[in-house]
């Protein structure tokens, strides 16, 4: 059971928006701006990266939520997505991709972990000071929304199903649309 | 030096920021609904919650530009700030503020840390489910600031009474108003 009272049915940082809904529009604008707004890194791969940090701190429904956005963008099955959280090394993306991962992966543990080597080698495989800073950015994000999320013991369904309903739907609307009551 | 080139002259938060004004809008947005709105939680008890959160996130330059908030707000000097942060069992802060920042600490080791009999403490104390709802979110709020100004390298003045002085212009301008170059 959450940690306050929420409206039942809505699951993860649903209720939460529903609860408090003058947070709604600076975090609808900032996710917006953030995983949508124009950028050389893809939808997909900022996706991406919120769902390895997601995963990182074992946050359920944001990994879920967002590993099936990043499903739908990159047109790729769950077992691609597994493989990027488990071993990114592995997994068929890009060199500069595994660099900006490494990034997001010490910003989870704490801004202090990232360290000049590995932005050197980010630079050095082509990332760009804008994506630098918007991987810093989605990786510091999630921390906060997988704490908001897990803080106050939300709810989120088990079946990855749920997450995948609608997510063409989310995913083309935008969260400057997101309604946390659909 | 900062990991990517920014804004030169601006510490901390400031040069992120300004490199980055489509996301700084929304970011300062948040701020102001969080941490001045109208809230039974005073700007001064809040500000206190963000310092104590930055202090164990380790960011030198958000614990004192908040922690300078929060003297201005609270009318008291730096040892006292300190002392909150060191140990705020031992000050003279209300027993619903102490049992708010027991759950302020455990969002900030990470969400799944908060516990039943935490929120169960800060209830009988008189929290209500809005304040338990913007503690969490403040919490965990600053492991994202925190985390994009120590993940971006900036630099930060190292004379604490430089933000304390410019905390009363912050309170006076707020977040949505703030002028990133003055």
């Amino acid at each position: 059971m959450p940690h306050i009272a929420l409206s039942e049915g809505l699951a993860g940082i649903r209720g939460l928006l529903a609860f408090r809904p003058e947070m709604t529009n600076p975090l609808r604008g900032f996710m917006e701006i953030l995983m949508r707004g124009d950028n050389s890194l893809t939808k997909g791969e900022r996706e991406l990266i919120a769902t390895y940090v997601s995963h990182l701190n074992d946050c359920f429904f944001c990994q879920s939520s967002h590993g099936a956005t990043a499903e739908y963008y990159l047109q790729c099955d769950i077992g691609f997505i597994e493989r990027v959280k488990t071993n990114y090394e592995s997994a068929e993306i890009s060199e500069k991709l595994k660099a900006l991962l490494a990034i997001a992966e010490s910003v989870q543990r704490g801004g202090k972990h990232v360290t000049d080597e590995q932005v050197q080698k980010a630079r050095e495989l082509g990332a760009t000071d804008y994506e630098i800073h918007d991987t810093v950015l989605i990786a510091a994000a999630f921390c906060m929304f997988n704490r908001y999320v897990d803080g106050l013991d939300t709810w989120a369904p088990d079946d990855l199903e749920f997450y995948r309903k609608g997510v063409k739907e989310r995913a083309e609307g935008g969260y400057t649309n997101y309604d946390p009551y659909r | 030096m900062a990991f990517i080139t920014l804004p030169e002259g601006l510490p901390g938060i400031r040069g992120p920021m300004a490199f980055r004004p489509e996301t700084a809008k929304h970011l300062n947005e948040l701020a102001e609904v969080l941490l001045r709105s109208d809230n039974s939680l005073t700007r001064g008890e809040r500000e206190l919650i963000a310092t104590y959160v930055s202090s164990l996130n380790d960011c030198f330059f958000c614990q004192n530009a908040h922690g300078g908030l929060a003297q201005h707000y609270l009318q008291c000097d730096m040892a006292y700030i300190d002392q909150v942060k060191a140990d705020f069992y031992s000050t003279n802060l209300s027993p619903k503020l102490k049992a708010l920042l027991a759950i302020a600490g455990s969002v900030q080791a990470g969400g799944k840390h908060v516990t039943g009999e935490q929120i169960e403490t800060a209830r009988n104390l008189g929290a209500t489910d809005l304040e338990i709802h913007d503690t969490v979110l403040i919490a965990a709020a600053f492991c994202m600031f925190n985390r994009y100004v120590d993940g971006l390298g900036t630099w930060a003045p190292q004379d604490r009474n430089i933000y304390v002085e410019r905390a009363k212009w912050r309170a006076d301008e707020g977040y949505v108003n703030f002028d990133l170059y003055r």
